[in-house]
């Protein structure tokens, strides 16, 4: 109650429940939370100067480094707005093959946050089942590039490889499994008291403050916005697929939860869907082996598993970019993190970082 | 059998390499021994060049959304140019807070997407500070830039837009562009004693605050 009774103490860098490097200073009235700041750049790795200083083509490979457990997610991003600058459009095949490599991305790193975020919070079990479906999905990757998490899958212009032989059905099985998989999760925690009790009310973010924070992806959709990249600006092939946008209405860490499994469960929808017909074709749009895009600058944005994940890109019209901006969405959304966690418990605040899903190289870059 | 396969790809491999290797040598000879047979390899250059001419990506903008705004701000409006259909507009560093706020009011642009910076060093102001918007109502984005020369303070959008606030702060941290009225500026990725800019152009790729690395890490250089 009074100042004297305030107390401020440090949270990470190496606190396990940050996920990475995150030093959280929170300033506490007793238990309850009053104010926090986060203290971020452990992982700066300079990758917008390191842009201006390597070829289009050989940056690629460097954004799979900042969200490292979405790594197709992040090269996609990245090529179509390479591709945006040079005013060429990957060819509908790899446009397809892109689409269920994405969605597949998707699942993956929902998975990985929906176990980290149970052992969060103090549920041990479904960290072990995430990781059994996240494993066939990484194989599948394998398969297609010989690489499980910093993909490098796609190629400015389409893609590099062909699908393999056994990609269709590989997908096919996985999705057939997935969808008694979510059930399962969901009879651990949905109906869950702890789990209700834990996340129910805790967090709220009103869809006001989450776009004046200028939050987007599921933790956006959560607060009742229904605003999803892949409808309003539709890339890659998603105006071929039916899909629903999942959307929250109190905007708390149990909302979060549903969207995110919701989401889960449409991304295997489209994959079904996208591995029904794959046109055939070439995967690769006559791009040439020296990119010189001419002069100009791009704003391209997709909806990465964590949010809006944007490129601003910068052409003099040499081989190098003159400029790359990554708008990282774990680092935006981030900022709405001493909003939520204002007047809550410490153990509350572990709840809190888990639900907006952070991935710290993304934050930093 | 094994060799069998073998023995023919190799083969292949050179063959797709060859054409191209000796085309020049093939059309350069001739090059040299005669001047008439000179323009013939010009014309073969220039066959893939015309296609690059006709293309102008930087037109001018003006929709109604410009003709809203010149009514409003006037001479403000420095510039609305589209680029590969993207609407950029370039408007007057002292009024950006005005012109912040009445897009996000009137023009609904509620969301500011991301704020960064680029620099170019030779011009007379070398910043350019971009903030990339969207509206939710009108599912449109609008790309609105500032020009600031060295020293010249920018005015914060934080108030408009709360998510510029680490953004700024990053600008501020990457180009030392300062930005005015923001409620807390300082570095927010690198230490707070860091000396230099890392993004601007004459920070150069490899270069670091080594005082700062050799006190804080105990090490000449991490490179």
């Amino acid at each position: 109650m009074l100042g004297a009774d305030e107390l401020v103490i440090n949270m990470g860098p190496q606190h396990p429940s940050t996920h990475g490097v995150l030093r959280v200073k929170l300033k506490l009235d007793g238990e309850r939370v009053i104010g926090s700041e986060c203290i971020i750049g452990y992982l700066h790795r300079g990758v917008e100067k390191i842009a201006e200083n390597r070829t289009y083509q050989q940056f690629a490979p460097y954004v799979d480094r900042m969200d490292y457990v979405a790594a197709v997610s992040s090269g996609l991003g990245y090529c179509e707005a390479i591709e945006k600058l040079l005013i060429v459009e990957a060819p509908p095949r790899a446009r397809v093959i892109r689409t269920i490599l994405t969605e597949l991305q998707r699942i993956a790193s929902h998975l990985l946050w929906l176990g980290t975020h149970a052992l969060d919070i103090g549920a041990l079990t479904p960290l072990f089942y995430c990781f059994r479906e996240r494993e066939e999905i990484l194989k599948i990757f394998e398969k297609y590039c010989g690489a499980r998490l910093t993909t490098h899958a796609f190629r400015i212009g389409g893609l590099q490889y062909e699908a393999h032989d056994t990609f269709e059905k590989d997908v096919e099985r996985f999705c057939k499994d997935f969808e008694s998989r979510i059930v399962e999760y969901e009879t651990l925690l949905t109906q869950n008291r702890i789990w209700i009790g834990r996340t129910k009310g805790v967090g709220i973010l009103t869809a006001a403050d989450a776009i004046a924070f200028g939050v987007t992806g599921p933790v956006l959709r959560a607060s009742g916005v229904k605003w999803d990249i892949r409808k309003a600006m539709p890339y890659a092939a998603y105006d071929q697929y039916k899909f629903e946008i999942p959307v929250g209405t109190t905007g708390d860490t149990y909302d979060r939860y549903l969207v995110r499994m919701e989401e889960m469960r449409q991304s295997r929808l489209i994959c079904l869907q996208a591995i029904e017909n794959i046109p055939t074709g070439p995967i690769m749009a006559k791009v040439g082996k020296v990119l010189k895009p001419p002069p100009g600058e791009v704003y391209h944005a997709i909806e990465a598993p964590k949010g809006e994940i944007g490129y601003y890109v910068v052409s003099d019209g040499t081989v190098m970019p003159y400029r790359v901006h990554i708008r990282p969405p774990s680092f935006i959304n981030l900022q709405a993190f001493d909003r939520m966690v204002r007047g809550h418990l410490v153990a509350d605040v572990v709840a809190i970082i888990g639900t907006i899903d952070i991935v710290l190289g993304e934050v930093d870059r | 059998m094994a060799d069998e396969p073998k023995e023919p790809k190799p083969p292949q491999v050179p063959t797709g390499e060859e054409p191209a290797s000796s085309t020049p040598p093939v059309s350069a000879p001739p090059a040299k021994a005669t001047d008439a047979s000179a323009p013939a390899p010009p014309p073969k250059a220039a066959a893939p060049a015309p296609p690059k001419p006709p293309v102008v990506l930087q037109t001018p903008l003006d929709n109604e959304l410009v003709k809203r705004f010149r009514a409003k701000f006037g001479a403000a409006l420095l510039d609305a140019t589209e680029d590969r259909k993207q609407a950029i507009l370039t408007v007057d560093r002292a009024q950006l807070l005005e012109i912040s706020l009445s897009l996000r009011d009137e023009e609904k642009f509620d969301m500011l997407s991301s704020l960064t910076a680029v620099d170019w060093p030779k011009r007379e102001k070398r910043f350019d500070v971009v903030l990339e918007l969207y509206s939710f109502p009108k599912n449109e984005r609008l790309r609105l830039k500032i020009h600031a020369a060295d020293a010249e303070e920018v005015p914060s959008v934080v108030s408009v837009w709360p998510s510029a606030n680490w953004q700024e702060r990053e600008a501020f941290d990457m180009f030392g562009i300062v930005f005015s009225g923001h409620p807390e500026l300082r570095r927010i990725l690198l230490p707070d004693e860091w000396q230099g800019y890392p993004l601007r152009k004459d920070y150069d790729i490899l270069q670091q605050d080594t005082a700062w690395v050799r006190e804080n890490l105990g090490i000449e250089s991490g490179q």
